[in-house]
């Protein structure tokens, strides 16, 4: 399947569907990776939308990415709780790697066993900076 | 001691058990022959993962300790764990099925009291049930503390065919886990109260929101959902997934968002309950407002409004979370005091510490210093003291916390997560991190290029020194409190301020504003 069809596949699953947007950049994020320009178009054009409006929700939201980005990722949560539970000094630590993105978001929702990291739908707990350094490494 | 094959071990699969390990841990009870059940979690965080086998706990595990435990010398043995004095002390309505039921079983569900609140609704019809939950006094439990009876007769009033059911599950806030353990653990719970919520204000469809950091309360809605139809028919429920905005929080937000627009927040009138989402009339509740909804119609407004204090009724799940010894979830009524929570409850620091600040409510909750210990848990009692209950999370953190960097992160937060809609918070919290980073750095300020030029009249010419920005920081703050659209911008003042007024030695201000403190 090209991904034109893919595309079309994932427009036509939404098809009908009442606020089909957001449903339909998560595919498209998903398949693809990104959301690209041609995607923005052929997207806008199914819905009856602007490319401008289109291109607007993907750029409000964090999930959405507009260019494609091979290195695998590692979520790391800096909000309150896993500050206080010291992940602003494992952060610090934590060396740049060259093949591994290290993504800030803002809650994992895992505030009493924190510091707390995701790796796609897997979750971590009670980080310590060797086991972030492992983590972080497993990716590479 | 029985044959192994016949020993059951339950072991939790919410996500905060999974991420300390419990996948491992209950393979191997597997391995060794036992029979293991994935139930949801007692909300003793510190002890995961757990594992209960005939009302006894052991915890936290790792898969070396299975061994020790099967053979009944393992040291990890917490004793039976519903008599735990962390569980005996709680009123549990809302997590009265944790760590006791599996959360995909309808079979659990049913055999404790699941559907008994939908089916009274029905025979009560639409009117008897909101008056119901008008009765229990149940208030909005996202934050902002709105009675949902009111909201419900506003819905149940509004004529048109088309009304929704929208579930605010946008949980963004730092120490809040509460709605994703409700998800996770007993997804029938809040299905079954957005039924009922359907049923009274004549709602066919409910949507979820969720947000995208969730993954596995998403996976156990959507089989839930699918489980749950034939007891919900003909109402309809949809779990839409978030894109990583904490403002889609706010509920006009999230309803732009489910229409699947920038997820900007909408001034208000017109209230969603009028004009919500595709302008139709919406009910929008928090994950444990809707969650409490079956309990209350199963027995009755009047026994949920018998707990609580003051005009907050009924019981709160508090989180415990942060630099916290016993972290995890306390269910309670309303009026139980902060210090309890902290020390008596939470067993104080995890680092062994003092307690230098709490903070209450989220990344836009008031940092409390311990001498506001003595403060019940109660939304007036709060607000009075110039902070908020928020969702109930508490993070607590110890001596070597920076308030003046906690005060900058709560402005970089804000900035990071305004949707630019209105200027006090899209550049106020800009505006507000350059001023902290000033003051931290104590380097005053001269006036700048334009500031000098001839035709600035009323700009300041004179340099800025520390005090003179204090000043401005809390004159930024008045104006985001007062100017702002919506609670992000509008609360953000209040972690900040709490900071400035409790904690003044981590601005370099020196100490005689702690005599207001008092």
């Amino acid at each position: 399947m090209t991904d034109h069809d893919e595309l079309d596949a994932i427009l036509a699953g939404h098809a009908g569907r009442e606020g089909a947007l957001l449903p339909i950049l998560h595919d498209v994020q998903a398949a693809f990776g990104h959301v690209s320009e041609e995607s923005v178009r052929r997207i806008a054009q199914a819905l009856n939308l602007t490319r401008a409006e289109v291109h607007g929700v993907v750029s409000f939201y964090h999930d959405f990415h507009d260019a494609p980005d091979p290195r695998p990722v590692l979520k790391l949560c800096r909000a309150e709780s896993c500050q206080a539970r010291g992940v602003e000094a494992l952060a610090a630590a934590l060396p740049d790697h060259p093949r591994v993105k290290v993504e800030t978001v803002y809650c994992l929702g895992l505030c009493s066993v924190g510091p707390a990291a995701m790796i796609g739908h897997t979750v971590h707990g009670r980080l310590d900076a060797a086991r972030l350094g492992a983590l972080v490494e497993s990716l590479a | 001691m029985k044959p192994e094959s016949v020993i059951r071990v339950r072991i939790s699969d919410d996500a905060a058990a999974l991420a300390c390990g419990a996948d491992a841990v209950a393979a191997a009870f597997a391995a060794a022959g036992c029979t293991v059940e994935r139930v949801s979690s007692w909300g003793m965080h510190w002890l995961e993962p757990l594992a209960e086998i005939d009302g006894e706990g052991f915890g936290p595990l790792t898969p070396a300790d299975v061994t020790a435990v099967l053979a009944g010398t393992s040291d990890k043995a917490i004793g039976q764990i519903a008599e735990h004095p962390f569980i005996a002390r709680q009123q549990r309505f809302t997590f009265a099925r944790a760590g006791r039921t599996r959360p995909l079983s309808l079979d659990d569900y049913a055999a404790t009291g699941g559907w008994h609140g939908l089916k009274r609704a029905r025979d009560l019809g639409p009117e008897a049930t909101i008056a119901e939950v008008t009765a229990s006094g149940l208030r909005g439990r996202g934050g902002a503390g709105f009675p949902a009876g009111i909201k419900w007769t506003t819905v149940a009033k509004a004529s048109g065919p088309v009304k929704y059911i929208v579930c605010n599950a946008d949980e963004g806030d730092s120490a809040t886990f509460a709605d994703r353990m409700v998800m996770e653990g007993d997804p029938f719970m809040l299905i079954e109260g957005m039924a009922i919520a359907g049923h009274a204000v004549g709602a066919g469809k409910g949507y979820i929101y969720v947000r995208s950091e969730y993954p596995h309360a998403i996976a156990k809605l959507q089989s839930a959902i699918a489980l749950a139809v034939p007891h919900i028919a003909p109402f309809e429920v949809e779990v839409r997934v978030g894109a990583g905005a904490y403002v889609c929080g706010e509920e006009t937000s999230l309803l732009n968002s489910l229409e699947g627009k920038r997820g900007e927040v909408r001034a208000k009138p017109p209230l969603p309950a009028l004009e919500g989402l595709f302008g139709k009339p919406t009910v929008v509740n928090n994950v444990l407002t809707l969650a409490a909804v079956p309990w209350i119609l199963a027995n009755g407004g009047a026994a949920y409004a018998d707990v609580g204090f003051g005009r907050s009724r009924g019981t709160m799940p508090i989180q415990l979370a942060g630099n916290i010894q016993h972290g995890g979830l306390f269910e309670i009524g309303f009026g139980v005091t902060l210090g309890e929570l902290v020390h008596t409850i939470g067993g104080g620091t995890a680092s062994g510490r003092a307690v230098r600040a709490v903070q209450v409510g989220g990344p836009l909750g008031a940092y409390h210093p311990p001498a506001d210990f003595h403060l019940p848990f109660d939304y007036e009692a709060f607000s009075d003291a110039n902070g908020l209950i928020g969702h109930a999370g508490l993070t607590v953190f110890d001596e070597t916390a920076d308030m003046s960097a906690q005060a900058r992160f709560a402005m970089s937060f804000c900035a990071a997560e305004s949707c630019g809609k209105c200027t006090p918070c899209r550049i106020g919290s800009t505006r507000g991190v350059e001023l902290i980073d000033r003051i931290r750095a104590r380097s005053g300020r001269a006036a700048d290029k334009v500031e000098t030029l001839p035709q600035m009249h009323n700009a300041r010419k004179a340099p800025r020194a520390l005090g003179d920005e204090i000043q401005l920081l809390e004159d930024l703050c008045e104006t985001m409190k007062f100017g702002s659209l919506c609670a992000l911008g509008g609360f953000t003042p209040y972690p900040v301020l709490s900071a400035l007024k409790h904690w003044p030695e981590d601005f370099g201000v020196a100490a005689p504003e702690q005599e207001a403190a008092e």
